[in-house]
């Protein structure tokens, strides 16, 4: 453990770097520097950067290895989408409406994460991983078969079809099944994206350098010590979960709201593990990381636009040699003799 | 009914030759090999190729798909992993992922998106199974599985190759000490896994004939859902979940929702995990303090 003082220096120099990058991207925004796709790209960035920041909690902090948070996300992202419809009338003012629309997504998502975080947080390892893979795709299996309406009478909902949701004729559909949420009005902004970053810092800083963040700490490094020295294991885990599986809703919200249409699709295995390059690239439990990878990343295709049809080739070749660049050292360290601890370490 | 269930242990035995693949390497490199999906779709374009433009017989067809995907996997091996050996075993699986995204752009390329129609290697007419038809693809497929579950135990067993696989799953250091060549070892799991992809990518091409470059994903996650399901790193295991995954997903798609199987699926390997967290057949581990 490093001194205290300097965990604070840390939490500072993010907060920096969120509102030095929101200032220099609003300038180039301004200048007109930006091209019209990378404008586009403003509020994604930030909705996969509080991702990216959501998972490392879970992954860096918590130690366990999450295969599923996308689907966290879509949760996150179809309450926001259903809260923003439902509440047009009630609501006019669009930035109330998208305050509401994140919380909505934060809470349903943090209940998900409690649903899934009791039977999941007692396996360990990769089976974890492969529990919470398979609960993102069951999330993106119902979701694909829900149809949620609204009208005067309030909200229907049918797992079958469309017309089944008995809806009055000036209702309107506001999840169409595989179609996913159609005709959303864009409320989300960049500024609500880099305010929903800091928050998510304010929320995962204060919590890893609370006495909850070293225990959840404690229990990742050795989880039989942390356990005699009267941890309760469970409730910690379980806290690391819930706050990352809360900000992902939050972070799916920010997300939906930003296009016109979602599609449940969109929040498949494919994205979480998106997600998890993130945070690896970044650094496992360094937050400064994630959130520059999240950036380098999501605009690294749209840079390589001028390889065109190769750029997905040349950003999986980046991915490994970085991959390999940045660990290649640590084996060169092992062969010295760490090597057969590492490895037995990995094995227990 | 019959057909169902003889559908569902095909689809299954797939599965199973797959999960192989991922039990193996897990087993042996303690590492999730996400790109083994993309292996059985390379395996199923090789022999789409090597039979539309190449004139191959189905069989020396799939023998050529299974060199190829052999290299191919020894290959990957060499660039990709073996620099990451005592890395992070989450570094090795971002690095699996790039590998993954690699071969599926590549084939994108070479192939584009289009979806091939996968020509009928297999062909023989429905066989009668009491009063219901089943197609030949799918008794080829569970009679080829269980060709390939008893050689690979004769394998394990017996072989010199196989004994040194075992000894260093279960302990790499100790196996390092008593002369094994680790690497050589690896290197050959990692040969098996993906020849064995090839046969698995040919099969499940057969049984379902569209081919894209995204082909092999859903399966890849399904099998390795399997190989977790029978317990991971035990061969019999594998087989065992792949079976059950498939018979499940079959009878789900049939009685309940189309829709919802992949859904029910994943929901019964919870429901496993839960109460059986080393998977069907998994070793139990003793925890070291």
């Amino acid at each position: 453990m490093k001194k205290l003082s300097k965990h604070s220096i840390k939490g500072f120099i993010n907060y920096g770097l969120v509102i030095v990058l929101y200032i220099i991207f609003q300038i180039l925004a301004s200048a007109k520097v930006l091209t019209n796709s990378l404008q586009g790209l403003l509020v994604p960035i930030c909705a996969y950067v509080v991702m990216a920041l959501a998972l490392n909690l879970v992954v860096g902090f918590s130690g366990e290895l999450s295969l599923g948070h996308a689907g966290f996300m879509s949760v996150g992202a179809f309450t926001g989408v259903i809260i923003a419809s439902s509440l047009k009338n009630l609501v006019p003012f669009g930035p109330a409406r998208l305050i509401l629309a994140i919380a909505g997504g934060a809470v349903l998502a943090a209940i998900a994460g409690v649903l899934i975080g009791v039977p999941v947080l007692r396996l360990r390892g990769d089976y974890l991983a492969i529990v919470t893979l398979a609960f993102g795709e069951i999330i993106k299996n119902i979701m694909n078969c829900m149809y949620i309406g609204v009208d005067s009478r309030g909200l229907h909902f049918s797992i079958t079809d469309e017309a089944s949701m008995g809806l009055e004729p000036g209702g309107t559909t506001i999840i169409n099944g595989p179609m996913g949420a159609l005709g959303i009005t864009k409320i989300s902004s960049f500024l609500a994206g880099i305010i929903l970053i800091v928050i998510t810092l304010f929320i995962i800083q204060n919590l890893v350098n609370s006495r909850a963040g070293r225990a959840i700490a404690g229990i990742r490094d050795n989880r039989i010590a942390a356990e005699a020295c009267g941890i309760p294991v469970t409730k910690y885990k379980m806290m690391a979960f819930v706050t990352s599986s809360a900000l992902a809703g939050a972070a799916g919200a920010l997300y939906a709201l930003n296009y016109s249409t979602v599609v449940p699709k969109k929040f498949d295995f494919n994205t979480s593990i998106l997600i998890l390059v993130f945070v690896v690239l970044g650094g496992i439990g360094n937050l400064t990381g994630s959130i520059i990878a999240a950036i380098i990343l999501t605009v690294l295709p749209e840079v390589l636009r001028q390889f065109q049809d190769y750029r997905m080739l040349v950003y999986a070749i980046v991915l490994i040699l970085v991959m390999i660049i940045t660990n290649n050292e640590k084996a060169s360290a092992f062969i010295k003799g760490l090597f057969s601890k590492k490895a037995k370490k990995e094995a227990a | 009914m019959v057909s169902y269930l003889i559908n569902g242990i095909s689809l299954g035995a797939v599965y199973a030759i797959i999960a192989l693949g991922y039990t193996m390497v897990y087993g042996i490199a303690k590492m999730l090999n996400f790109a083994h999906g993309d292996v059985i779709m390379v395996g199923g374009y090789m022999a789409y190729c090597s039979t539309s433009y190449m004139g191959f017989g189905p069989l020396t067809s799939v023998l050529f798909s299974m060199l190829v995907c052999t290299i191919l996997g020894i290959v990957v091996e060499k660039l990709a992993y073996k620099p990451l050996r005592g890395a992070s075993s989450l570094a090795v699986l971002i690095t699996a992922i790039g590998v993954s995204y690699f071969l599926q752009n590549a084939a994108l390329l070479i192939w584009s998106s289009n979806p091939k129609a996968f020509p009928n290697l297999f062909d023989l007419p429905q066989v009668q199974v009491g009063d219901s038809v089943v197609t030949s693809v799918a008794l080829v497929t569970i009679a080829s599985c269980i060709v390939i579950m008893l050689a690979l135990t004769f394998f394990t067993e017996k072989t010199k190759m196989g004994k040194a696989m075992r000894a260093v799953s279960e302990d790499r250091g100790a196996a390092a000490l008593m002369g094994i060549n680790v690497n050589s070892t690896i290197s050959v799991t990692f040969a098996i896994g993906s020849g064995l992809a090839a046969v698995a990518g040919v099969l499940l091409c057969s049984a379902y004939p569209t081919l894209m470059p995204t082909t092999g994903a859903m399966p890849g996650i399904k099998a390795f859902t399997a190989a977790v399901f029978g317990g991971i790193g035990s061969i019999p295991g594998a087989m065992l979940g792949g079976i059950l995954l498939g018979v499940i997903e079959i009878f789900a798609k049939a009685y309940v929702s189309t829709q919802l199987s992949d859904a029910i699926v994943f929901a019964v390997l919870i429901v496993v995990l839960i109460v059986k967290p080393t998977g069907l057949l998994g070793r139990k581990l003793t925890e070291k303090v």
